[in-house]
């Protein structure tokens, strides 16, 4: 069992299984998109209240979703890396950091535009968006301190201990927002965290949900494939790659 | 244990002591933060006690992420961190200590000087305990948290604008509750949800973070 | 020419502190690979190796301050991150850094150490100590006048305050005059007398062949 870790966690081994492991789930995430896109945009019914505009869910929501998804994964990934000094634990950790982000982002500009018939403005403090927003933060403070420490070692298990710290406090910031949200309603009535679930606009979500996981996986090998090369690249194995690919 | 926990503590204290003309930056960084919101807004008193208790949250915030530079820094560079690190002792004990008497040193006068401010902006009688307890209990979860942050950017050369990108994402869950409580103090309303909150924020805390600082000093140190 | 006066050496347990199969890389490029060593009660041994080569790295590893890459140190048998507490009670570090505040005076900064890393809480004992290495009459000075050789005489009171067996000194001669360098020398023979073990770097050569094993070589690239 541990020389199964140990052959699992070496380096020249991830890159090889990396690489056949790709092109499968690159096809899955392409049929998995177009199967979810043409539920949502196509077969599923409009909402009763929003109309056409509420089919940006199908993309937001698997977003946010994939936004603390990713986060988690870091964290576990960063407490791998810390605990047992593997070293690819190290490289999915920094490698997932940036695709994270970009779902935070992807949720923040998809609510914003779904919020924009309904509140008349771009922004509202609504409690999904607020907690998106701080863990946006939490993202970037994460990259941060990974780039600004030069010891690629040190970065990462730096960036660990601030992932844990950042998932303890993740509920803790939900909960907090929340209750704030709720304290402040006034007139913003917020649809968007309890939009009514129909059967036939739940598959399209859940299968969206599904691609977006995968278009993770696919992205987090491509990029962890390539921070592997970069990082082991004076190791014998490597050279011979780029012996044949300069021949 | 204790006697080495003491030693930290009192050895940090004496320390400030023997910089005392800084030790009042903090504090006057957190008065006159308060006292540019009068400047800016006006000085109307209606719209001052509304939003009284967020500016002086909202001040305590940057002045406590203002003076947490301190607490490693020195010992970082004169190779004192490195000699606590090794010593017999169980570190978290003494990161305790350390972020203990850093709270005392900065943490405390604002607790002491907040009634002038809470004046200053007109907060309403009924809500001023509330706000020196909320500034009580959140204080110190200000400087243990924040003392994370620190632990982790010792070592970089300009960590002072990514300390505040790290640490203040996690200060948001005390700032709601803390301002929400002096608000409703003023209102008239029942605090007490907000107060056990804040209250078991700082016994978590004070649980895990010394692990934690621990644990990114021993990073920094590589 | 007086003689160094030499502490009473309290005696020391007999320890064992060993590298095992260490990997060390700094910025990608590899300073050891496969190193391994053990340190044996009574003896001294040296680190050398051209500039650069991870002499202080290493040093450091040893001491659990830095985690190498691969491999593990063992102390009596037991990975220094299991028993981190027992291990250091017999561990004494003389890094670069001098580790002392500047603000507090030379008293003030032994007793401190004292309650760190001694049980014991005599202060006449401080002053023997002080006068040892060479620092009587200094006790109230600020330390921020000490000079740097006199910081390092304070690093050494404070490696000796320690009772530990175990002492790893980075460079002990640097800032050091002539009796500074016959003090340390004087003290580690009496150290290892006592069967405790020095490891250490330094660029000069030292009187103490008759304990020292085959120095650890770091390769420079």
């Amino acid at each position: 069992m541990y020389t199964w870790i140990h052959k699992f966690g070496s380096p020249k081994h991830f890159y090889r299984m990396a690489g056949k492991i790709i092109p499968w789930t690159a096809a899955f995430t392409l049929i998995l998109f177009a199967y979810g896109l043409y539920g949502a945009l196509i077969t599923s019914p409009p909402d009763y209240q929003q109309g056409e505009s509420a089919r940006i869910m199908y993309v937001h929501v698997p977003a946010a979703w994939m936004s603390m998804f990713v986060y988690m994964v870091l964290a576990v990934a960063g407490a791998i890396g810390l605990i047992w000094r593997i070293k690819l634990a190290d490289v999915m950790a920094q490698a997932s950091a940036p695709i994270g982000a970009s779902f935070t982002v992807l949720a923040l500009v998809t609510g914003s535009l779904w919020g924009k018939p309904m509140w008349g403005t771009w922004w509202a403090w609504d409690a999904r968006l607020t907690s998106e927003l701080i863990l946006l933060f939490l993202y970037l403070g994460y990259m941060g301190l990974t780039t600004a420490i030069e010891d690629r070692r040190t970065a990462a298990r730096a960036g660990a201990i601030l992932a844990l710290v950042g998932a303890v406090n993740i509920p803790i910031i939900h909960y907090s927002v929340d209750w704030w949200n709720t304290l402040h309603q006034g007139a913003t009535v917020t649809k968007m965290s309890k939009p009514s679930i129909h059967i036939d606009m739940l598959i399209p979500l859940l299968v969206m949900a599904g691609a977006f996981k995968l278009y993770y996986f696919t992205i987090v090998l491509i990029r962890a494939r390539a921070d592997v090369l970069f990082n082991e690249r004076r190791s014998s194995w490597v050279r011979e790659i780029i012996a044949k690919v300069k021949l | 244990m204790f006697r080495a926990f003491m030693a930290m503590f009192n050895r940090d204290l004496l320390l400030a002591y023997r910089h005392r003309s800084e030790l009042i930056n903090p504090l006057l960084f957190f008065v006159i933060i308060i006292s540019l919101f009068p400047l800016a807004l006006g000085p109307e008193s209606r719209v001052l006690s509304t939003i009284a208790s967020g500016v002086v949250w909202v001040s305590a915030l940057l002045a406590a992420l203002l003076s947490l530079d301190t607490v490693f820094r020195s010992d970082f560079h004169d190779g004192a961190l490195e000699q606590i690190v090794l010593s017999p002792q169980p570190l978290t004990l003494l990161v305790f200590a350390k972020v203990l008497a850093h709270w005392c040193v900065t943490g405390v006068p604002l607790i002491l000087v907040s009634p002038l401010l809470a004046s200053m902006l007109h907060i309403k009688e009924e809500a001023l305990g509330t706000l020196m307890l909320t500034l009580l209990l959140g204080t110190p979860v200000l400087s243990l948290v924040g003392s994370v942050g620190v632990a982790l950017t010792v070592g970089l050369r300009r960590g002072g604008m990514l300390l505040s990108i790290l640490v203040l994402p996690l200060y948001i869950p005390v700032l709601i509750f803390a301002a929400g409580a002096v608000n409703d103090a003023a209102l008239g309303l029942d605090v007490s949800a907000q107060l056990a909150f804040l209250g078991s924020m700082l016994v978590l805390s004070i649980t895990l973070t010394p692990l934690a600082i621990a644990a990114a000093l021993r990073v920094s140190l590589n | 020419m007086t003689t160094i006066s030499l502490p009473e050496f309290r005696p020391v347990p007999e320890v064992i502190l060993t590298a095992r199969d260490l990997f060390m890389s700094r910025d990608d490029r590899p300073l050891f690979e496969n190193l391994s060593f053990t340190l044996n009660p009574g003896r001294v041994q040296q680190i050398e190796g051209p500039n650069g080569s991870g002499k202080t790295t290493l040093l450091r590893i040893m001491c659990g301050l830095i985690l190498a890459d691969e491999g593990d140190i063992e102390f009596n048998g037991q990975n220094i991150r299991s028993v981190r507490l027992e291990f250091q009670e017999q561990l004494a570090y003389l890094g670069h850094l001098h580790g002392i505040k500047e603000e507090l005076t030379v008293i003030e900064n032994l007793t401190f150490m004292q309650k760190l890393f001694s049980n014991q809480d005599s202060e006449h004992d401080l002053l023997a100590l002080l006068e040892t290495v060479g620092l009587a009459g200094f006790e109230y000075s600020p330390a921020r006048t000490l000079s740097a050789g006199q910081r390092r005489r304070l690093g050494i009171a404070r490696v000796l305050l320690s009772d530990a067996a175990i002492w790893v000194m980075d460079e002990p001669y640097t800032a050091m005059d002539r009796k500074g360098i016959k003090m340390v020398e004087a003290l580690i023979s009496a150290h290892c007398q006592r069967g405790g073990i020095a490891l250490l770097t330094s660029h000069q050569s030292m009187d103490l062949s008759h304990l020292s094993e085959t120095p650890v070589l770091l390769g420079g690239q």
